[in-house]
């Protein structure tokens, strides 16, 4: 019965509608599609014309086609046409099928702008809703080419009909979105303003959407909207419900109108005017009073209507954070919808408390709320809006309420839904961390977590806490008797093995004393989880147990006889045997004194920001955690790490040859920021780097060949360049600036600038800790062979002071004949009382000294074929290892300092450069030819050049860059 | 803003989809069927916003006809709520006792109305009878 179709009912389509919805099958339905495609096709390519009337019915079915999910690649054509059609529906259909199915870079989009053309000069109002529709649908850079000067001119043209006016507003709207370079505002502005106050509010339903965009663009241009909102919004707000008529909503006046002018308010700081100010704050108090009011109709559309607007209203308040008065009802009103048996006003009003809870003024009336979020947390049952209740829970928590708090959180994480347990572990773990006021309870509460939900525990988590174990005195003991209990239990996480292990490995002779707790019964507590771990918590348990050795000789038999088996000194795999082999050598040649030293506790941690509020930000995505959270987190979390009353102890540390920074400073969360020494550990090697780590930055704890410790003594030699250093000079190859290096505490910044053989090099030292750094002294000196090729000299002046040096050390070269090494760059000083000794090579390359050489096609080919010798070509093949774009090669040949020569290829995908050497004694002449292949990502560089070795030089350095 | 807006029945079957922000066409399918799992998948007394990815869905059940909205983070859940029902109740008045029928049949009347209310993802027009207007005038001239 395909009656139901109305009006014109087209039956060809009505009749496939029905034989779809009949098909008992996919396969059938999908049978009978096909047949029907090929049944549109051989129409539109027939050779009969087909009517309009067929037209719009086949572009019809393929919409109807295209909505169950089917590709549709033709009938565009068919679509366009219909768009010259003077039939309503038929117009209509076209302008479907182009806004649903054509994208903005459709070849078509010429021949539809003729049709919109058209129909927007035909002063017909509904083609022309139709064409400002389609534009606004499509809002390609062609279409806002062709029509954005004629749009703002229609919205506000006088004789406009209204319905015109909504789509031209919205069509704008979009174009000004795609391309606002095109949109003219300018001076059309105060009319747009104005159309605030058209009569007709469908108009301003449209033009509001236009006017908050570009507020938002150009908040200044627009300021007079506020005013003109305000008295809008104050008109619809107090009129009676019957005064609107048709724009009244179930007894609600023009609610979406009211939601939309409170939503521009939002754009901008309250009100500077007294006078209109006092209007706004007026329309607020009477929002607030009508969700008092006993409501006018049992339907449940008449209070979504209304709270609708009171949940705007209550955002703007927030926004304004500046009426306590307006806070304290928003959020006694929100307390009201907290037990309301509408679940989405539950939902909506936990989330909108969440942001009220940030505000000071509101903030102790939020807390009042307390019981029943947490009552929420408990029995919701919908997930997201038990989601929402913690995350209440957790913007209302402050010193006063957070034992409670984390610990509802905590009880909740038992239960909790799997999809946010990893969320609320990492805001327990803040919480506990933020408002601790005595470490037992931090100790104990991220225990309690681990011991919960231990799988969604991050390493960020547990590193923090023993970051703060470490850093704090009078909880070390604690820490070390807790986890030793949280151990006994028979299953316990492989994170709580980690902590455990760490922990004891440092402080267990805390508890030694005590029986039930000997060094022998923790050694053998740990080991027996030993064999349930994973390789990384393994080889930190070794860690613990040569650090065991050290704090308990009478363990030493026992743990020795443990590395000694063949299942720790032959495990397959090499990083625990490694640790095995070493620790068995260095507990039985190492001295008493030795091993003190070597397994000295470690060193307290600088102070930073919580790697786990990293985390949970980067989680929640940014603006997640507001800019207050932040301040807040260093304000209070200055308590808790003791900003003031310990800073690194140079004297404990000066005896620990951990000083250095390891690897272990992952701990830290800037992994990421630390190039320095290339321990040969893998991940999750947490104690064992501090003595494996062979890295020149820590010679004292220098490792010799064999892998064992060979020498306590600080070397005063300067230590061998650093491995990456020769990666670190490639990077300055085309550029004069930059960060040469950096590490935990140092960050080397270079400025350099040459000319003709001459340069000048200044460094810039930062120091990234919060102490001096004793003698502080720097070497520039020229390996070998390279001290008869470049003269460089240093002007050093001591830099000892916190921060950035103010006084860049610099440094001048004068290059004598062309070179291949570069000059070497020796940084000690002492921080902590450690040694630092670190040598890096200075970023002067050959190329530095090119003098660009602009010539013709003509004569760089002539040159060219001059330096035809074998032994003047250098020619390197290889795979690109950066972007291949045009501006970025051209922009690194142009660093490199010779000239980048245009048309001089005949194939212009190449590139050729030319330039001189400047060097004291002579000149050397360079041409460079660079063929990119982009479909194989090769590139073929030749070089030429007067003198044999610069060719190779320049092509070995070259090779790196591309 | 509005993202998009669908219209599925309890088979999971696409009746209208209308998108106001690009997508593409290859992803679209994948979209609505993972957009209609997660809100059939929910019970009545679960609420009707539901995060999803970086945005929200305001949904609502008219038997056996789901409404599926996409919006932005910044929308008002309720005011789109109730959008949706207004929305209905349009249909309702124009197809007089509106069902699923109707709306396949008269897809492109559907539109129409759908454009009259919502333009680029923005509410432009809540009054019913102008809503209304040229379908009425349409059906006047039946010139089909």
């Amino acid at each position: 019965m395909p009656a139901v179709s109305k009006g014109d009912g087209m039956r060809g389509l009505a009749v496939f509608i029905s034989d779809i919805r009949n098909c008992k099958s996919k396969e059938a339905e999908i049978k009978r599609i096909n047949k029907e495609l090929a049944n549109i096709r051989s129409k539109f390519k027939g050779d009969k014309a087909l009517d309009g009337y067929s037209k719009k019915k086949y572009v019809c079915k393929l919409l109807f086609i295209f909505l169950l999910g089917h590709d549709i690649d033709f009938g565009h054509m068919e679509a366009v046409n219909l768009l010259s059609s003077n039939k309503y529906t038929e117009k209509q259909i076209g302008y479907l099928f182009i806004s649903v199915l054509v994208n903005s870079n459709s070849e078509l989009i010429r021949l539809i702008n003729n049709a919109i053309k058209n129909d927007l000069s035909s002063r017909n109002p509904t083609f022309m809703c139709l064409a400002l529709h389609c534009i606004a649908n499509v809002g390609s850079r062609e279409m806002a080419e062709a029509f954005a000067s004629e749009i703002p001119r229609i919205l506000v043209a006088g004789d406009t009909m209204d319905s015109v006016k909504q789509s031209a507003a919205l069509c704008l709207l979009r174009l000004y979105k795609t391309s606002p370079d095109l949109v003219m505002m300018g001076e059309w502005t105060s009319r747009v303003v104005h159309l605030l106050n058209d009569q007709h509010m469908g108009v301003v339903t449209a033009a509001i959407s236009l006017i908050t965009c570009l507020s938002q663009k150009n908040p200044d241009e627009f300021k007079t909207c506020v005013s003109l909102a305000v008295s809008r919004l104050s008109r619809i707000v107090s009129s009676a419900s019957t005064d609107l008529q048709d724009y009244t909503y179930y007894f609600v006046p023009a609610p979406w109108l009211s939601c939309k002018l409170l939503r521009l308010l939002q754009c901008y700081p309250p009100p500077e005017d007294g006078a209109v100010k006092g209007r706004l704050v007026e329309c607020l108090e009477t929002i607030l009073n009508k969700a008092q009011e006993p409501p006018k109709s049992k339907k449940v559309q008449h209070s979504n209507a209304k709270n609708a607007i009171l949940f705007e209203a209550i955002s703007l308040i927030i926004h304004y954070d500046s009426e306590p008065n307006l806070l304290v009802r928003a959020c006694n009103q929100l307390g009201q919808f907290l037990q309301h048996r509408e679940t989405n006003l539950r939902y909506l009003a936990l989330e909108s408390m969440c942001t009220l809870a940030s505000s000071e003024f509101s903030h102790e009336a939020v807390k009042t709320h307390i019981e029943t979020v947490i009552n929420a947390l408990k029995t919701e049952r919908d997930v997201s809006v038990r989601q929402r209740a913690a995350d209440l829970l957790y913007a209302m928590c402050d010193r006063s309420n957070a034992k409670q708090i984390v610990a509802e959180m905590l009880s909740y994480l038992e239960t909790a839904d799997y999809s946010i347990r990893e969320e609320m572990v990492l805001k327990v773990a803040i919480l506990a961390e933020k408002y601790a006021v005595d470490y037992s309870w931090y100790v104990d509460t991220i225990l309690n977590l681990i011991r919960i939900a231990g799988d969604y525990v991050s390493e960020e988590v547990w590193y923090r806490v023993i970051q703060i174990v470490i850093n704090r005195d009078d909880v070390q003991g604690y820490a070390a008797k807790t986890v030793f209990e949280a151990l006994q239990a028979p299953a316990c996480h492989e994170n709580m093995v980690k902590v455990g292990g760490y922990i004891l490995g440092e402080f267990g002779n805390l508890i030694a004393g005590d029986p039930r707790s000997s060094p022998l019964v923790q050694f053998n507590l740990l080991h027996s989880k030993f064999h349930l771990c994973s390789v990384p918590t393994r080889a930190l348990l070794l860690s613990a147990y040569i650090k065991f050795i050290n704090l308990f000789p009478e363990t030493k038999a026992t743990i020795q006889e443990v590395l000694r088996c063949d299942s720790q000194i032959r495990n397959s795999d090499v990083e625990l045997q490694q640790r095995a082999v070493e620790y068995l050598k260095l507990s039985s040649i190492a001295s008493t004194d030795v091993l003190a030293t070597v397994l000295e506790e470690m060193p307290p941690f600088p102070e930073r920001e919580s790697s786990i509020l990293a985390k949970l930000k980067k989680k929640k995505g940014p603006g997640a955690v507001s800019v207050t959270e932040l301040e807040d987190n260093k304000r209070e979390g200055g308590e808790l790490n003791g900003e003031g009353d310990r800073g690194p102890d140079p004297a404990a540390m000066a005896s620990s040859n951990a000083s250095t920074p390891s690897p272990s400073a992952d701990l830290l969360g800037i992994r990421s920021a630390a190039p320095v020494g290339a321990a040969p550990t893998s991940v999750g090697s947490l104690l064992v780097d501090v003595f494996s780590e062979a890295g020149p930055a820590a010679p004292s704890a220098a490792v010799n060949d064999d892998g064992f410790l060979s020498s306590a003594s600080p070397s005063e030699d300067p230590a061998p360049p650093l491995s990456e250093a020769d990666e670190l000079l490639n990077k300055f190859v085309c550029k004069n600036n930059g960060v040469l290096f950096e590490n935990q505490l140092l960050q080397i910044g270079i400025k350099s600038e040459y000319r003709q053989n001459l340069g000048r090099m200044y460094l810039f030292y930062g120091n990234k800790t919060s102490v001096q750094f004793a003698s502080f002294t720097t070497t520039v000196s020229c390996p070998g062979e390279l001290q008869s090729q470049l003269n460089a000299s240093d002007q050093t002046s001591g830099t000892t002071g916190r921060g950035w040096s103010p006084d860049p050390t610099g440094t001048q070269h004068r290059v004598l004949t062309d070179f291949s090494d570069a000059p070497l760059l020796n940084i000690k000083f002492r921080y902590g009382g450690a040694l630092q000794n670190l040598t890096l090579k200075l970023p002067v390359t050959i190329n530095k000294f090119f003098q660009p050489t602009e010539m013709t096609s003509h004569d760089f080919f002539q040159r060219w074929k001059q330096l035809s010798q074998p032994q003047q070509e250098a020619q390197k093949i290889f795979k690109a290892n950066h972007s291949m774009d045009t501006e970025v090669l051209k922009a690194k040949l142009l660093g490199l300092g010779t000239a980048l020569l245009d048309d001089v290829d005949p194939n212009s995908e190449n590139y050729v450069c030319a330039g001189v050497i400047q060097t004291k004694g002579q000149q050397v002449g360079c041409l460079l030819r660079l063929e990119p292949n982009g479909q194989a990502q090769m590139y073929r560089l030749t070089l030429r050049c007067s003198k044999d070795s610069v060719s190779r030089r320049l092509c070995e350095l070259l090779a790196e860059q591309f | 803003m509005i993202k998009f807006m669908l219209m599925v029945n309890r088979q999971g079957q696409t009746r209208l989809s209308r998108y106001y922000q690009p997508v593409e066409l290859s992803r679209r399918a994948m979209l609505e069927a993972d957009v209609v799992r997660c809100c059939l998948s929910r019970k009545k007394d679960q609420c009707s916003f539901v995060e999803y990815k970086d945005f929200k869905l305001v949904y609502r059940q008219y038997a056996a006809l789901y409404i599926v909205v996409g919006v932005t983070d910044s929308e008002n859940e309720l005011s789109v709520y109730e959008l949706v029902h207004n929305f209905v109740e349009v249909l309702d008045k124009y197809f007089s006792r509106v069902s699923e029928l109707d709306i396949m049949f008269n897809l492109d009347r559907v539109h129409i109305i759908l454009d009259e209310m919502i333009q680029n993802g923005h509410v432009v027009e809540t009054n019913k009878s102008r809503i209304l207007t040229p379908l009425t005038a349409l059906d006047k001239m039946a010139d089909g």
